[in-house]
């Protein structure tokens, strides 16, 4: 099958405009009879179950979580984007639609990303509307700050809680529409697989995650908001939850999966302390905006601070390197965070690494507090010179920007992070990749969608800062609330899907099959031992710098992995209660496919961009080096085995911006 | 670290359940207290016994899930952080830790230490929105200034993630905190107080279905809520529902 | 406005405002005895009053009475509520943790002021009803025609017995105000920048009447 993006024809500012004018609409009488089935509650699922909710459809919601509010979404710090241009600095849709691009290292589709920046600012507006209570200036307007990888301050914020804060407005929404019986929720329950009746996604198989019980739901449209596949690496900032299941099973039902080797490993997050470790913890992109990284310029520091002796806060100003500083003037410690995370990765390879382990560098604030210090005694008419004073002063400012994260890091780290530099190190935490979606949000399979970061297509091979939770919005609220309307027009007629078909029953025995299989191993090893080999395959040879030879074992070790699994994976109790370990193990199930596609990916695309960095291909200084050859999107067609997946390109055009050299110099 | 678990064990809903002592060995002090319960639960599937169910997602102390009652406090001994955050160098060697659920009738027992929280979904249904509708067409962002001490304290109730310690550490198993910090957060904002006299009396009456109990105000809640959540979002409720029920 | 009542916050509303005139009860009721202590005779003219003036007799004190049986039941419905909400309690609770012990038990200070109350009735209440409307005998004098209620008063803290009960049932009046004044004040929404300060009277109030009510009790049994 050819890929079509179906992206409309025009001027790209008219783009969208002119598709809205040209769709077919579904007449609200007509809507009552349509349902569709949304799985997955975060910023994507949760706002795009409202709205379709809103619109008239009936919907049935699902989370795997024991309320929709626990998405992981929840946890994103930072902020999201908005070409707002309050702070009259510049910003407009066009600059916004150029970073992300730019940002995205040329590999992302134009026509979705220009949408994107485009129904950015009414995001905002939405959820002040929603009572999001962001931050605000003392003259009571919206406040803004400054992310990586861009010239404005485009970024809206609620302290360190943004996500939280937006995820809760989404849940508002959603709780209305429950409350108005427009929206069914299913809590704790798990999507296993998606049903096709006559090519066109008709239904779900999903299981009660409290009773065990496998049930069938039908619609006439399934929307996945499922999130991403980074806890392929055992280790990542997302939830232990987040899982990739309902993307595969929608993959092995014939949807394209793309790009899956686009992964972001986020620059500051707090070191690994120890093989016991479950997860790891973000410490948001925005602290880049005051503090600096470093790592001592000498060798002997290095030791002197490992072994003890010599105190981070004791070390000279002149025998520091501030390397993303040297390295990259023009954005500094605000480069991207691929470009901040290999940085990181080069001076702890060069042995200049500050912990234990020789894998974390010093994010500093000590210079931020110095000059809020300043500042505030300067305000407050008191004495600019009394250090103590500054240095009190400054902490004040600190805290008020970042209390939240300070706590965090002081309670995991049981270091003060006021008074002595945090240690940090980039760790894996968004997967650009996901499923393909052409322009309207559908996957190869007609009726079954994508959005947010389960889908691959507005990040291309790196995303942007506070970007997450703009796509997710934008997707859930202003995007798919259109684009499934045009294909819904076609089922007026259709009526009520029945699930007492072979189709449902087909799928429903093999979900069974599968469960049966699990529980009856009896094998030596729990889940969690495989998903942690798992992850140490990933991370080593699939991580931050990837190669051919490490590529082609990789795959060879998954596949083997894979095997071992399920011969020998044990899965205690049975499937008719609450059994947390068999949801895992299917889970980890599909992490050890996903996994060895990842690695095929990454071995058949020859060059580096943005998350994906083949040491093969670099620049004399180490940057990445794009190659025009690969300037297209890689989507994968399931055909049994990970290494049998076909390969299809969709070519990306770019009319609107000029491709050059990815430079932060 | 070695270390003595009083755990509680309940099959099922409607199993009666009993405490369990679990010895455990070999703990650094840098674990968080889930990774200790995640070795324990390892060491019982490879022994072939039943693992014990907990629950936990995000484990950084923003989603909510995690809710274990820690030597007779909600989220252990620690102040402002949820189970998750708790580290075991908090703890003794030779400590014996006791374990239990949140216990409180309108969170009943699924299983183990998992309790079922719907209820406060249920409270939100009945009111906890503004109703506006999603597509976009409203007016500016800052069209609307809000007043910044209204929106910080807007924004503190609204960090409220719906954990349930409040209820747990409640003598009286009260959802007061958690609808206070609700009501509050849409009280405060002048896009919640078009709906503000419906919101607080339906949401305080679908918590009173839920036989939730009767604020006393001890203030255990907000000692132990892992965001420091404050009690003037329940005085602020007691204001808003007052006024409310006058008015109606 | 129906149905208040049936709301948790209603009750605790009704909760508070009785707790509220039950104070300023208190509070009266302790500026007329601690007369008794620096001018008898002040004390008997405004014991007289209080005991002949018709709304006191017929207004404030069938009011009063509600009252304190409206505090009560509802305190004790509260509790059994209270108590269901939580059907299996903690093996293991530490509630010291994070709330006071007054706050607490407050069911049990309650209760030990509810029989002290009863006593008091009997001892007190009881005899001066028996007098008046059923004696029939409003003069509020001594065969002697002084007034009665100052020497009644000595006559009755003759008795250690009742110099002590009355010692247990104010300290228990106090630890239960200790939390209880406060409690009212957010129960009635009233959380702002006078919190603080109102927390300091409270305090002075809790343990301020108390005290000076077992001042009275023990001065009058040291020096007669």
């Amino acid at each position: 099958m050819a890929l079509d993006s179906k992206i409309p024809q025009g001027p790209i500012a008219d783009k969208w405009t002119n598709y809205k004018n040209h769709i077919d609409l579904v007449n609200p009488a007509n809507k009552r009879n349509i349902d569709v089935i949304v799985v997955g509650t975060g910023l994507a699922g949760g706002s795009a179950a409202a709205t379709l909710a809103e619109l008239g459809y009936n919907v049935k919601a699902f989370c795997f979580q024991d309320s929709p509010r626990r998405a992981h979404s929840i946890a994103a710090q930072g902020g999201i984007n908005a070409a707002k241009n309050y702070q009259g600095d510049g910003d407009s849709t066009y600059r916004l639609f150029y970073d992300t691009v730019k940002g995205g290292d040329y590999r992302s589709r134009e026509a979705n990303v220009y949408r994107l920046a485009e129904v950015s600012t009414n995001i905002i507006d939405q959820c002040v509307a929603q009572g999001v209570p962001f931050a605000r200036e003392y003259g009571g307007l919206l406040d803004n700050r400054s992310f990586g990888g861009v010239l404005v301050s485009r970024t809206f914020y609620a302290a360190g809680q943004t996500g939280q804060q937006l995820l809760l407005g989404a849940y508002s929404a959603m709780n209305r529409q429950i409350g108005r019986g427009k929206i069914k929720m299913y809590n704790r329950h798990e999507m296993l697989d998606v049903v096709k009746v006559d090519g066109k996604a008709r239904g779900i198989i999903t299981r009660n995650l409290i009773t065990g019980e496998i049930e069938r739901h039908s619609a006439h449209a399934v929307v996945l908001g499922t999130g991403g596949y980074g806890n392929v690496f055992f280790l990542s900032t997302n939830a232990m939850g987040s899982n990739v299941t309902a993307a595969w099973k929608a993959h092995k039902r014939g949807a394209y999966f793309a790009n899956p080797c686009y992964t972001q490993i986020h620059p500051t997050c707090i070191p690994v302390s120890g093989d016991h470790q479950s997860k790891l913890t973000l410490m948001s992109e925005s602290l880049r905006n005051d503090g600096r990284i470093w790592v001592p310029k000498h060798m002997k520091d290095v030791e002197a601070i490992k072994a003890g002796t010599l105190k981070p806060v004791q070390l000279a100003e002149e025998d520091r390197d501030y390397y993303l500083e040297r390295r990259y003037p023009a954005f500094g410690n605000l480069v991207p965070r691929d470009v901040a995370s290999r940085a990181a990765k080069e001076r702890c390879d060069a042995g200049f690494g500050v912990n234990a382990t020789g894998e974390a560098v010093f994010l500093d604030f000590a210079s931020a507090i110095q000059r809020y210090g300043k500042e505030a005694a300067h305000v407050k008419g008191l004495n600019e010179n009394d250090a103590a004073l500054v240095k009190k002063l400054g902490q004040e400012v600190i805290k008020n920007k970042y209390g939240n994260l300070f706590q965090m890091y002081e309670k995991i780290v049981d270091q003060d992070p006021y008074n002595t530099p945090m240690m940090i190190y980039p760790a894996v935490h968004y997967t650009m990749g996901g499923v393909w979606v052409d322009y309207n949000l559908m996957t190869t399979v007609p009726g079954l969608y994508a959005i947010g970061e389960a889908n691959f297509s507005d990040h291309g091979a790196n995303r942007l800062g506070a970007s997450a939770l703009m796509q997710g919005l934008a997707d859930g609220y202003f995007v798919l609330p259109y684009t499934i309307g045009d294909y819904l027009s076609d089922d007026i007629r259709t009526g009520p899907i029945s699930t007492d078909t072979k189709e449902f029953a087909e799928a429903e025995a093999e979900v069974r099959k599968n469960i049966d299989h699990l529980i009856n191993n009896n094998g030596t090893h729990s889940v969690d031992y495989f998903h942690k080999r798992l992850g140490k395959i990933m991370w080593n040879k699939c991580g931050m710098a990837r190669n051919a030879e490490d590529l082609k074992s990789a795959i060879t070790e998954i596949s083997e992995l894979r095997a071992e699994f399920w011969k020998d994976v044990r899965v205690p109790g049975t499937q008719n209660e609450f059994n947390e370990e068999l949801a895992k193990a299917g889970r980890v199930a599909d992490f050890l496919e996903l996994g060895e596609l990842f690695a095929k990916d990454a071995l058949q695309r020859e060059e580096s961009a943005g998350g994906h960095f083949r040491e093969e291909y670099q620049t004399a200084e180490g940057e990445a080096m794009r190659r025009k050859e690969f300037q297209y999107v890689s989507a994968w067609e399931y055909k049994g085995e990970p290494k049998d997946a076909i390969l299809h390109k969709e070519e990306l055009a770019y009319e609107n911006i000029e491709v050059k050299e990815r430079s932060y110099k | 670290m070695n270390l003595t678990l009083k755990i509680w064990r309940q099959a099922n809903a409607n199993d009666k359940g009993k405490m369990v002592d679990y010895p455990i060995s070999n703990i650094s002090p840098d674990m968080s207290f889930l990774e200790m319960l995640d070795v324990l639960n390892n060491e019982l599937i490879e022994k072939g016994e039943a693992p014990v169910s907990f629950d936990h997602d995000c484990r950084e102390g923003i989603c909510g899930s995690c809710s274990l009652y820690i030597n007779g406090e909600a989220h252990g001994p620690d102040r402002l952080i949820t189970t998750c955050q708790l580290h075991m160098r908090t703890f003794k060697d030779g400590e014996t830790i006791t374990i239990e659920p949140w216990r409180a009738s309108a969170f009943p027992v699924i299983k183990d230490l998992v309790v079922d929280r719907t209820a406060f979904d249920r409270i939100q249904h009945a009111g906890g929105f503004i109703s506006v509708n999603t597509s976009g067409n409203t007016i500016d962002a800052n069209a609307i200034p809000v007043n910044k001490q209204d929106a910080d304290d807007a924004f503190s109730a609204a960090t409220c993630i719906g954990c349930g310690a409040c209820v747990a550490s409640c003598k009286n198993s009260s959802a007061m905190l958690f609808v206070g910090a609700k009501v509050s957060q849409f009280a405060l904002l002048p896009q919640g107080k078009v709906e503000a006299t419906e919101r607080v009396l339906n949401m305080v009456k679908q918590m009173d279905e839920e036989g939730f109990g009767n604020c006393t105000n001890t203030g255990a809640c907000e000692v132990e809520c892992p965001k420091g959540i404050s009690l003037e979002n329940i005085a602020r409720m007691n204001r808003e529902y007052l006024s409310a029920a006058l008015k109606g | 406005m129906s149905g208040i009542l049936n709301s948790s916050i209603g009750r605790k509303f009704a909760m508070a405002l009785s707790a509220l005139f039950l104070m300023i009860f208190i509070l009266q009721h302790f500026a007329i005895n601690i007369l008794s202590v620096f001018s008898p005779d002040a004390f008997n003219e405004a014991s007289h009053f209080m005991g002949t003036f018709w709304a006191v007799q017929y207004l404030l004190q069938p009011v009063l009475i509600l009252g304190v049986i409206f505090h009560f039941v509802m305190g004790f419905v509260l509790e059994i509520r209270n108590n269901k909400a939580r059907a299996i309690s903690y093996a293991k609770n530490n509630g010291a943790a994070n709330s006071s012990w007054m706050s607490r038990n407050m069911i049990w200070s309650g209760g030990f002021i509810l029989v002290f109350l009863i006593i008091h009735f009997i001892d007190f209440w009881i005899p001066e009803i028996n007098t008046k409307y059923i004696v029939g005998d409003m003069s509020g004098t001594l065969p002697s025609g002084e007034f009665r209620y100052h020497e009644e008063l000595v006559h009755k803290f003759k008795d250690l017995w009742r110099v002590a009960l009355y010692c247990v049932g104010f300290v228990f009046l106090s630890l239960h105000l200790l939390h209880g004044f406060n409690s009212a004040f957010q129960s009635i929404g009233a959380n702002n920048k006078y919190t603080k300060g109102l927390k300091g009277f409270s305090k002075i109030y809790a343990i301020g009447v108390p005290v000076g009510f077992i001042f009275i009790a023990v001065y009058h049994f040291l020096n007669h």
